[in-house]
């Protein structure tokens, strides 16, 4: 007999060791997430896929489905809730879309979008963050961060470990392993993994700017639910 | 440089987790972490040259650029403020000359403020170099600013600044009746180990760290893991502010701590145990160790405990500065080696702890009431307290009282009954359970310590009517945007926003909108954080503003809407460069009907 949960009252069957993310995406249920990556160990930092599981709030890419769990997902409560969560991460860094290469292929924009985020609510902090350019192929602007640490993620399994976390609470910062601290002294090459993975506009590669036209680009025509579960389910070109 | 570097490495093995210790060991000699010490532990350990920087700049007491030979903090805690630490720091910084934040321009001495350091009833408190200072006023600043200026070494400086007060009050079924060396071990084999764990369980004891979990439970559940290899772990990072017990217990009856750690290890099967002592508590490093060696000594550590073929052994880690390590699984994280960040739960520590084996996480208490209890027994125990809360609790009681200190209470006592006992008069309320805990107010004085009422880890501060909530808020709110992890949005943001939203209505810029923001934002932060510490950050706010609404309204402009910045302040840089003062170049703020 297959084992089930409900989210938002519909019946889902899901594997034994899935978490909730993998058995919602499986049956095409879209739960906003920006930190999570299905070819990655989850991280639970960014708290956008929170969820209400038997009435406790919990990340669905780390908690395990579990027989009988009855869910709370596409929720007015939890929707409002992740577009503050969302509005948080815009202005802890220093967001400016319009000038932003990202723009339209970015997923923290795009959730925005999808949780009908108008403005940014809380005040800004402008903190000064540095941006690297010293690399020939690949910018870094840690203005755009929101520390998912997919490139960390990504770059430990291209077995480099170029880049890394640190800093404790408001302070954390994206580093570079190099001893100069410059990304251009890391091994990371443009090809890696690593590269291409930031959700946001923080890692741009070089040389390649607006090769596709606003307007054409990923999240134009498709919201982030749609891409993303186009994405789970193996259409990996989007 | 280099050989010592490779010396300290090799004493610990070359191995990874023991980053944090070497890192301290650098830090204490260097007084920073530099850059060549980095790529040499890189190589030997070897790792990422970023895992080391990102310990370094996790931990308050670690430095990537150069501090004071003599690193002095000074405790920002509340009860050290209402103890008049401001001025006195003003005083220490002018007496110095250095500002508070910066290094001497000789290089010789640093000056910083710190989070609780646990001397509550006996700050303002500080450290130089690691090791508590306590009682200061302006003569002892006079003392330890030329002994600083004389370059007098540490070691030569007279024992009495640095002397810490055990100040047991009250005590009560436990304190008045600590057990005879080895006498739980002894009782334990003698009834057999189950048979024990059955009486701990019988005993009703909780953990006392605040979570209150069934101690036995958790014991049990490590001791049925499949897994061969298990840890005992003693919590001993004390971090909530107002919190000094477990100092006390340690400094007083190191022996029963440790006692039942090898009784837990006993019974869940473990090799290995750690103390994982604050940072602060430095001074107590030596003397534990020390205890240790009498245990390994009396054959109540090591191998072949009492001839019972019990294997185990109990090391010290030390934290350096960080309040989030003493939840335990960033406890685990940070005796790894690594920055304290808490995990993603399941697994939870019972199951996958330590090197990812199961582990026994409690509190010193914990440890310290189990060895009572395999001695006297469940009913001993049990007889005492509430039905939900068997027992007794040790509190830490400071603040505004006339005996601070450590006051053992059953479960069940109220707390005008405590603040009867300490000589507290005039009281406008009490923080039960410290920042993260609960606010109560004059009108709650007859409500209990209990787990079914008010929860504590034991810190217990009291406020006279002199006294401003705000200022309480204020400072709690600094204390948790300073201690969060930043691990996730909501409380690394959150807690930040919080800290700008209460400042804004503490300065007297809040206007009606931002008291309903303050708890909307508070209740995000509960709801969403990752960890205990995220989910309590706005108990503060929470709990007042449920007690003292009006306070808040007194304390708003009457306008609807308040800029989130003061506009004149903002003009300030502009005048100066114009090199005008009159009145066309100042504004009001808009709206202000004040
Ligand atoms: C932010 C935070 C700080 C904590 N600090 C401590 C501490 O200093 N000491 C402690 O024993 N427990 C602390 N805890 C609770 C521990 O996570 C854990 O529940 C406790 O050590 C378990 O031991 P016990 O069952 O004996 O209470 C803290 C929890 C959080 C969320
Ligand atoms: S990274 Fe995304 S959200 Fe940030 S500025 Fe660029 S497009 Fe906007
Ligand atoms: S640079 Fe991009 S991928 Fe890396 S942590 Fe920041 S947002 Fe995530
Ligand atoms: S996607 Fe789950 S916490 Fe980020
Ligand atoms: S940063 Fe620790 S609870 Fe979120």
């Amino acid at each position: 007999m297959t084992k089930t949960i409900t989210i938002d009252g519909k019946t889902i069957p899901f594997e034994e060791g899935q978490t909730i993310m993998e058995a919602a995406a499986a049956a095409g249920v879209y739960i906003p997430h920006l930190c999570h990556h299905p070819e990655y160990a989850p991280h639970g930092s960014c708290k956008l896929c929170s969820v209400t599981v038997n009435g406790r709030s919990c990340t669905a890419c780390t908690f395990p489905a579990l027989e009988g769990q009855e869910i709370l997902n596409d929720t007015k409560e939890l929707n409002d809730s992740r577009r503050r969560i969302t509005q948080m991460l815009f202005v802890e860094g220093n967001h400016l879309c319009p000038g932003c290469e990202k723009s339209g292929n970015c997923q923290l924009q795009a959730v925005g979008y999808y949780l009908n985020m108008l403005d940014n609510h809380f005040l800004h902090f402008f903190q000064p963050r540095e941006l690297d350019a010293s690399h020939p192929d690949v910018l870094v602007d840690r203005n755009r961060c929101i520390f998912c640490t997919l490139c960390v993620r990504a770059s430990h399994r291209d077995g480099k470990d170029v880049f890394a976390i640190s800093g404790r609470g408001i302070n954390k910062r994206l580093i570079f392993n190099s001893e100069s601290g410059l990304l251009k002294d890391t091994d990371l090459d443009v090809n890696d993994q690593a590269a291409h993975i930031c959700p946001t506009g923080a890692i741009l590669i070089k040389r390649t700017g607006f090769t596709v036209p606003i307007g054409e680009r990923l999240f134009d025509d498709k919201t982030i639910a749609e891409t993303s579960l186009d994405y789970e389910r193996g259409d990996h070109d989007g | 440089m280099k050989q010592f570097i490779q010396d300290l490495a090799e004493k610990h093995n070359n191995q990874e987790k023991q980053l944090l210790q070497i890192l301290r060991e650098i830090q204490a000699c260097y007084h920073y972490i530099p850059e060549q010490a980095i790529e040499q532990l890189s190589g030997l350990l070897p790792i990422p040259r970023t895992r080391i920087i990102g310990v370094v700049e996790f931990y308050s007491f670690l430095h990537l650029s150069p501090r004071g030979q003599y690193e002095l903090l000074i405790s920002d805690c509340l009860t050290d403020h209402m103890r008049g630490k401001k001025k006195l720091t003003a005083y220490l910084a002018e007496k110095l000359d250095v500002a508070v934040g910066a290094v001497r321009k000789d290089g010789l001495v640093s000056l910083d403020n710190t989070s609780c350091t646990g001397m509550c009833d006996q700050g303002p408190a500080g450290m130089v170099n690691g090791y508590a200072l306590t009682r200061l006023d302006r003569a002892r600043i006079d003392r330890i600013a030329d002994l600083i200026n004389r370059r007098e070494p540490l070691a030569a400086w007279p024992a009495d600044l640095f002397y810490v007060d055990d100040s047991i009050a009250k005590p009560g079924l436990l304190l008045k009746q600590p057990i005879v060396q080895g006498a739980a071990l002894r009782s334990a084999f003698k009834r057999g180990l189950k048979a024990t764990l059955a009486e701990i369980d019988q005993s009703g004891l909780r953990g006392r760290g605040g979570a209150g979990f069934k101690t036995a439970m958790k014991w049990a559940f490590c001791a049925g893991e499949a897994q061969s290899e298990r840890y005992v772990v003693c919590n001993a990072d004390e971090g909530e502010p107002g919190t000094f017990k477990d100092r006390v217990l340690l400094n007083s009856f190191a022996h029963q701590v440790f006692e039942g750690m090898t009784l837990c290890a006993a019974i869940v099967g473990a090799r290995q145990g750690f103390l994982y002592l604050r940072g602060e508590y430095l001074h107590l490093y030596e003397y534990l160790q020390e205890i240790l060696h009498q245990r390994r000594q009396a054959g109540l550590l090591g191998t072949n405990i009492l001839r019972e073929e019990l294997d185990f052994d109990i090391d010290i880690h030390l934290g350096a500065g960080a309040y989030i390590c003493g939840e335990e699984s960033a406890l685990i994280e940070s005796l790894e080696g690594k920055a304290g960040i808490p995990r993603n739960r399941p697994p939870y520590p019972v199951t996958h702890g330590y090197l990812g084996k199961p582990t026994v996480v409690n509190n010193v208490e914990t440890f310290f009431a189990a060895s009572a209890i395999a001695v006297n027994g469940a009913d001993w125990f049990a007889q005492v307290g509430t039905e939900k809360s068997a027992g007794t609790k040790i509190l830490s009681i400071s603040g505004d009282c006339a005996r601070p200190g450590i006051y053992e209470y059953a479960f069940g006592t109220t707390i005008q009954t405590v603040l009867n006992d300490c000589g507290a008069t005039d009281v406008l309320g009490v923080q039960i359970g410290g920042p993260s805990g609960t606010f109560i107010s004059s009108q709650e004085f007859d409500r209990k310590l209990a787990f079914e009422d008010l929860a504590t880890g034991g810190s217990v501060i009291i406020f006279n009517e002199s006294r401003n909530i705000f200022d309480i808020v204020h400072n709690f709110t600094h204390f948790f945007a300073h201690e969060s992890c930043g691990f996730c949005t909501p409380c690394r943001v959150g807690t930040s926003l919080l800290k700008k939203q209460v400042d804004k209505i503490y300065e007297g810029h809040g206007s009606a909108g931002d008291v309903a923001a303050l708890e909307e934002l508070g209740q995000l932060i509960r709801v969403y954080s990752h960890c205990g510490l995220g989910q309590t950050a706005a108990n503060p706010v929470l709990t007042t503003l449920e007690r003292y609404p009006e306070l808040y309204q007194n304390k708003l402009k009457k306008i609807s809407y308040e800029p989130g910045f003061d506009l004149d302040g903002a003009l300030d840089i502009a005048r100066r460069l114009a090199q005008r003062d009159d009145a066309a170049a100042h504004l009001s703020q808009v709206g202000d009907h004040d």
